[in-house]
């Protein structure tokens, strides 16, 4: 089946309901289409492509003199669309598309906050991204806005409200933004009685840092370290999404070795993350050998990165036009080497995880997503494969050197927090094949092309599937080579409110491995 | 039970002993010696994320794997600010967390040490100063040294460590 041969399908639903599209360039926004849609539209194409199918990719704006321009990614069997409308900045009014598509909530009212359009039938029209220190009347994506603002005075956000219950019994935990462990700050409101979560309210957006603000006005080098800064544990897909973005804007094609080595970079990364992540699931249910053996493991790893790429958590070894350095021979020897140990390490391991009672008896049940409410939500990566969401870009639509490879993914089905650490032992098994492909056919020559910055205006959409899953990264090009806008979408957005529904009805002690099962990025999603 | 007692006694002990090439082995003696006389043999990190990206806060969880093990030399991580002696702060500190970390701080109680760890905490990295973030954490609270690094190795992390308690 080739690409896009369901769009006419669906441009032929939208004329059935009488949404008025213009089919955009093909080419701007390779590989993905453009749709252009009057305003008051905005809404019902949503909604016709909600009920077609598409899942719902994000949304971001951007000022172009007194108008405000909106995108709305979609996406349909690994292709992606883009929806776009204009409103005036003097009145941004525009149909919300949340009642169709419930993982939209959040991004919307970023956009609200950030650059105050207003979005009718909304179902939650409260603050996300701002926090009172700075007005409401204000937006710092706008032109208007001096990244250098001086922020109100510090003082308790005390005026959200937050959801309240009431009856016998019932209680709240209110939980952070300054957690009892070593990650990230955000606030958790519980509603339990005994010992069961009724409810669970998310309140993020404490480590937003204006990424999207400073990102203005960088030279296309400086904007591919910020990316890597997005998520700390994300560097290598970050960089790249962005750097795939603006690659494509500038027409540059990156050279196969290059694009292996980015490829190499990734892998390794999805690997040394899911390690992390299955110890530390065991962690959460006092499983301490298994923490151990799996932080050992990830050490191991993150020392193979330092001695061959020159950073443990391979920060800006991705750069616009390829890759910083090149691997030596030995070193390539070295990480292909480093493959059976790691093979042979968990096949003592898996065993046990998978044939240990007790600990199926705390993962097994806990913390289940459905596959339709991880439809409805949109979940990416490891929390959509494990509720039915068979989603891997690497494979649906392959970017380089994706396309030469065969890339496996897996499935589960009862949406648990077993299946979502079954997700990620069996990513690191397929990782490690990839890798061994990777490595033992890695093209000879160049690493590099030089950097040739798309003349004002260019644009470029950057998709590459992370640790996390699918990350999307929107560039646009101002004058001399600067960055007029970045946009990176994190899975996050989308696996973040998967976690209030999935805590339903779970005890409070099971949180932390909940939470760790779905592991959000905070920064990646506060920005 | 037996494959687990089985593959703890493979895996034998793989703590390491720091690199010799530095002053280091002087230093970490100096450490235990440092935390025995301050800290009554006990070291109490209450880490603080202000607006960090995520990656000091992994270098710091390498801190508790087998081959640093920081535990060893008296230093532990706790989870309430009235038990710190120390809070090792990282990130910008972003507008939004301004308030936690003073009240973090304000909880903490006196003598308390302030370590800043990675560049965003050291100088305001890649982040630097704008309307949403602070920069340096010594913009927000008194910092009584700094531990370079984006991030910081889990042995920049030690070093760093050591060499406060050297200097106070």
């Amino acid at each position: 089946m080739s690409h896009f041969d369901w769009l006419s399908e669906l441009l032929a639903r939208y004329q059935d309901e009488r949404v008025l599209v213009r089919r955009g360039s093909a080419r701007e926004l390779a590989p993905a289409h453009l749709l252009e849609i009057d305003a008051e539209d905005w809404g019902r194409a949503a909604q016709v492509a909600a009920q077609f199918g598409c899942r719902w990719a994000g949304v971001w704006a951007e000022q172009h003199d007194d108008s405000l321009l909106i995108s709305a990614a979609l996406a349909y069997q690994g292709d992606h669309l883009l929806l776009r409308t204009a409103v005036p900045l003097a009145a941004p009014r525009l149909p919300s598309q949340t009642p169709y598509y419930p993982g939209a909530d959040r991004m919307e009212r970023h956009v609200q906050d950030m650059h105050g359009v207003v979005f009718s039938d909304h179902p939650d029209p409260r603050r996300w991204s701002r926090h009172n220190r700075w007005a409401p009347d204000r937006y710092p994506l706008r032109k208007d806005f001096s990244v250098d603002n001086a922020p109100l005075p510090a003082a308790p956000e005390q005026d959200y409200s937050f959801i309240q219950t009431q009856g016998a019994g019932a209680y709240e935990i209110p939980v952070g933004p300054v957690h009892a462990g070593i990650i990230e700050p955000g606030h958790f409101r519980f509603q339990a009685v005994g010992e069961m979560v009724l409810n669970l309210e998310q309140r993020l957006g404490y480590v937003h840092k204006g990424i999207e603000k400073i990102a203005e006005g960088r030279d296309a080098h400086g904007l591919a370290r910020l990316a890597g800064r997005v998520s700390g544990d994300s560097t290598v897909h970050h960089a790249w999404a962005a750097c795939m973005a603006m690659e494509r804007a500038a027409r540059i094609t990156v050279p196969p070795r290059a694009q292996a080595l980015r490829a190499v970079y990734a892998e390794r990364e999805r690997i040394a993350n899911h390690l992390g992540d299955i110890g530390a699931i065991c962690n959460d249910v006092a499983f301490a050998f298994m923490w151990q053996q799996f932080a050992r493991l990830r050490e191991l790893w993150l020392r193979d990165n330092a001695a061959c790429c020159g950073h443990r958590l391979l920060m800006d070894c991705i750069v616009p036009g390829g890759v910083a350095r090149d691997l030596s021979a030995e070193q390539v020897v070295r990480l292909r080497s480093a493959v059976d140990p790691l093979r042979r390490e968990l096949a003592a391991l898996y065993p046990i995880l998978d044939d240990h009672p007790s600990l199926e008896d705390r993962l097994a049940t806990t913390g289940v997503l459905s596959a339709e409410q991880a439809q409805r939500l949109g979940c990416l990566g490891y929390v959509g494969k494990a509720s039915g969401q068979d989603a891997d870009l690497r494979r649906d639509h392959p970017y380089a050197p994706y396309d030469r490879l065969h890339v496996p993914s897996p499935l589960f089905q009862t949406g648990d927090v077993e299946a979502r650490m079954q997700v990620r032992m069996q990513e690191v098994l397929d990782s490690l094949e990839l890798l061994v492909v990777l490595l033992d056919t890695l093209p000879d020559g160049a690493v590099q092309v030089p950097w040739q910055a798309p003349a004002a205006g260019s644009e470029g959409l950057g998709l590459v599937e992370g640790w996390r899953g699918e990350i999307l990264s929107y560039v646009r090009f101002g004058a001399d080579g600067r960055i007029a806008r970045y946009f990176p979408r994190d899975p996050s957005w989308f696996n973040w409110p998967a976690l209030e529904l999935l805590i339903h009805g779970n005890i409070v002690p099971d949180f932390p491995v909940c939470n760790k099962s779905v592991n959000g990025s905070y920064s990646g999603h506060d920005l | 039970m037996l494959r687990i007692l089985n593959k703890i006694r493979q895996t034998g002990l793989i703590t390491e002993d720091l690199p010799r090439d530095v002053v280091l082995e002087q230093v970490g003696a100096q450490l235990r010696a440092g935390i025995a006389r301050q800290f009554q043999g006990s070291l109490a990190i209450r880490q603080v994320d202000a607006g960090s990206c995520n990656a000091c806060e992994l270098e710091i969880h390498a801190l508790n794997n087998g081959y640093y093990d920081i535990e060893r030399y008296g230093v532990h991580f706790v989870a309430s600010p009235r038990h710190a002696d120390v809070l090792l702060v990282t990130g910008p500190v972003s507008v939004h967390m301004e308030t936690a970390l003073l009240r973090t701080y304000e909880a903490t109680p006196a003598p308390r040490l302030v370590i800043a760890a990675g560049d965003c905490a050291a100088c305001g990295g890649e982040f630097g100063c704008s309307y949403a973030s602070r920069g340096a954490v010594s913009n927000v609270i008194p910092v009584d040294a700094v531990i370079p690094g984006c991030p910081p190795t889990p042995l920049a992390l030690m070093q760093g460590l050591l060499q406060v308690l050297e200097e106070t």
